[in-house]
């Protein structure tokens, strides 16, 4: 499973086994935003019909979640905590520049590794006690 | 030659700092030896600081060696490694550590030494005596060892579990539910985090002996996105308690079911209150509920629910297991038995310290956390996450427990604690602590909602005015913002973000350019 599946022909095929589940529409969306790498507007009404809800109630929890996206997301995503045990560790010197389409800089606000701040998430992996000369050794080994 | 066991913590703040690394490394290095090696992933000791921290079983007990870098690997492997050889990053037994020593581990108890992964390892360490001790009670003598426990909500808000638990038992209905609230948000807090990849069957346990007590055939966690590493541990354990039929129809062929479902959440800090949770859950938006009704009444979809905290459930095994008068004997005051500390932030060595309530925050910084990181002066603490108080040097003293901290306008919460130096700006943290209430809002609330946005406004306001008389004057709106957020915001969100922010102002006036007697509060 990788994100940035191609759409299927049939969004629905994507998530079919959880239309049963209680409260079904937050997995839903997890899961197509798992598969594709963000939700497609063009999904909003398939979800909604297919869990009888209505457009607006989809389109409301898209848009409350900050971990939902309706945007194809850039090839990197660089997560910098904010919160206050790495800012007590200098996160604040933490800064990188984005790059569209190439990479994202989002704020995270706490990993749990509050105890090896100031922490980062790039694609995925975690880093603990960063230092400024170390994000940018990061950055600069990220693959094109 | 029997192959050696090596113990490498699958932690995620370990592997954040290269345990992955160190695991690769020392199996590829004992490959190109021929050395007859198996590394086993466990869950973190909590001496944070130490991590990469490996043991390796030896006929005397497990050795430990710490801040372990890969580039280490070849040298600890000729100084005798895997015999427990001299190093300079031995360690020696970990559990004669004095970080660890004087520690009373009840929840904590397996962490970093189990492999979450295995069933079998749970049960050699204890695992499921406390099941098999509440099979044999009825469901109001079950409720009644949990109130005789005096154990408290530990997600921070300290609610007595034992009326909880009473509540949802008394709550008439076919359908029942337990739900773990695993949104662990709070910035200085990793406990849940820790308890949920060391130790995770202690966790459904507890779930489990919660919902035979409340009569509750479904458990449900709600776990943060944030938390991948927590999620993989969870999912094997669960596998592993359905396989071993500690999960199901027939627990334990007592012929009551209970059966646990994973949920993640989706970034949202406002979902680890209990009534957002239950709508996320429900697949809505992340929206609290007015209470009445309470969750024990009419929670997740509108049945009686049992909501507790990841630490508070992972604390009913081990009282089941060893009565609940020998954990209430243990506390201070009215805070009985132990609580899992975190110690993060600028601390010389951040970790758990899990001890029973009652000592000083003194000696948690000093003692364990020996001091800041930077080596300079302790400024400022704050307790209880990001809507608990700055705590100063006066407070230190003060023991550790839910009604002295909150005789002094504090939060013990969760027994978090960040610690910052003498480089911290209070007025940039109070800012911080309304723009994370603004942005974290569930909207639902106008205090929350526009007063955190306001509470930006007016500190900024503050710290950029000129003259005195202005900023006095806006530290007296800020106050009342305070007092309206604090009494009419419909959750903690709203209502304890003032704690921060006011604490903050009256200990540090001046660098929000105020004399000391023009703020002594109203």
């Amino acid at each position: 499973m990788t994100p940035q599946d191609a759409s299927p022909a049939d969004p629905r095929v994507l998530f079919a086994d959880l239309i049963g589940e209680p409260g079904a529409l937050l997995p839903v969306l997890l899961r197509i935003q798992a598969r594709l790498g963000f939700v497609p507007p063009d999904y909003v009404p398939v979800v909604a019909e297919a869990l009888n809800l209505s457009r607006a109630d989809v389109q409301g929890v898209l848009s409350f979640y900050t971990d939902l996206r309706s945007e194809p997301p850039a090839r990197h995503a660089l997560r910098i905590c904010r919160a206050e045990a790495c800012q007590a560790m200098g996160s604040d010197a933490l800064q990188v520049t984005p790059v569209p389409g190439r990479l994202e800089v989002e704020p995270v606000y706490c990993l749990g590794l509050c105890a090896c701040a100031p922490a980062v998430v790039i694609d995925g992996a975690l880093h603990g006690r960063v230092t400024p000369e170390r994000l940018a050794t990061f950055v600069a080994d990220l693959p094109e | 030659m029997s192959e050696t066991v090596v113990y490498v913590p699958g932690d995620a703040a370990a592997i954040a700092v290269g345990a992955d690394r160190v695991a690769q490394a020392l199996q590829a290095e004992a490959g190109a030896r021929g050395l007859a090696l198996r590394i086993v992933r466990t869950g973190s000791r909590g001496l944070l600081w130490l991590e990469p921290m490996l043991e390796v079983a030896t006929p005397a007990g497990r050795i430990a060696y710490g801040q372990v870098a890969e580039a280490d690997v070849p040298g600890l492997l000729d100084a005798g490694l895997l015999t427990g050889g001299a190093h300079a990053l031995r360690i020696g037994a970990p559990e004669a550590h004095p970080y660890l020593r004087d520690q009373q581990r009840w929840v904590f108890a397996r962490s970093g030494i189990v492999d979450p992964a295995s069933l079998d390892d749970y049960l050699a360490h204890g695992g499921y005596r406390g099941l098999r001790r509440a099979l044999g009670m009825l469901p109001a003598a079950m409720v009644a060892e949990v109130e005789a426990s005096g154990l408290r909500g530990r997600g921070g808000a300290a609610f007595p579990t034992g009326i909880k638990w009473r509540t949802v038992l008394g709550a008439n209905a076919t359908q029942k539910y337990v739900v773990c609230n695993a949104d662990e948000g709070d910035s200085g807090s990793y406990s849940d985090r820790m308890l949920m990849e060391g130790d995770p069957c202690a966790l459904i346990e507890g779930m489990t002996i919660a919902g035979v007590a409340v009569g509750a055939s479904e458990g449900w966690i709600y776990l943060r996105s944030e938390y991948p590493h927590a999620k993989r541990a969870l999912e094997t354990a669960i596998e592993g308690a359905v396989r071993g039929g500690y999960l199901g129809n027939s627990v334990l062929g007592s012929g009551r079911a209970f059966h646990l479902r994973l949920r993640i959440g989706a970034g949202a800090y406002v979902c680890g209150e209990e009534t957002a949770l239950l709508e996320s859950l429900e697949g809505k938006r992340g929206v609290v509920r007015a209470k009445p009704p309470l969750p024990a009444i009419a929670g997740l979809f509108g049945r009686p629910t049992l909501v507790n905290n990841v630490v508070t459930l992972a604390s009913v095994p081990a009282i089941f297991e060893h009565g609940a008068a020998a954990y209430a004997a243990l506390g201070s005051g009215r805070s009985r038995g132990t609580l899992p500390l975190q110690l993060a932030g600028n601390v010389k060595r951040g970790g758990l310290v899990e001890v029973p309530f009652g000592i000083s925050l003194r000696a948690l910084i000093q003692d364990y956390g020996g001091g800041t990181a930077s080596g300079r002066p302790v400024k400022a603490v704050q307790a209880g996450g990001p809507l608990g108080a700055y705590l100063t040097e006066r407070d230190f003293d003060l023991p550790l427990d839910y009604e002295a901290y909150a005789a002094r306008g504090a939060l013990l919460g969760h027994g978090g604690f960040v610690v910052f130096d003498d480089r911290a700006d209070m007025p940039k943290l109070a800012r911080y602590a309304m723009a994370f209430c603004a942005a974290e809002s569930c909207g639902k609330c106008t205090p929350c909602r526009i007063g955190s946005t306001r509470g930006v406004e007016v500190i900024d306001r503050i710290v950029g005015a000129r003259a005195v008389e202005d900023r006095t004057r806006n530290v007296v709106l800020l106050r009342e913002l305070c007092d309206t957020m604090t009494h009419g915001s419909l959750c903690a969100l709203g209502g304890l973000t003032p704690l921060p922010v006011l604490s903050a102002l009256d200990k540090f006036p001046a660098e929000f350019g105020i004399a000391s007697d023009a703020v002594a509060g109203s």
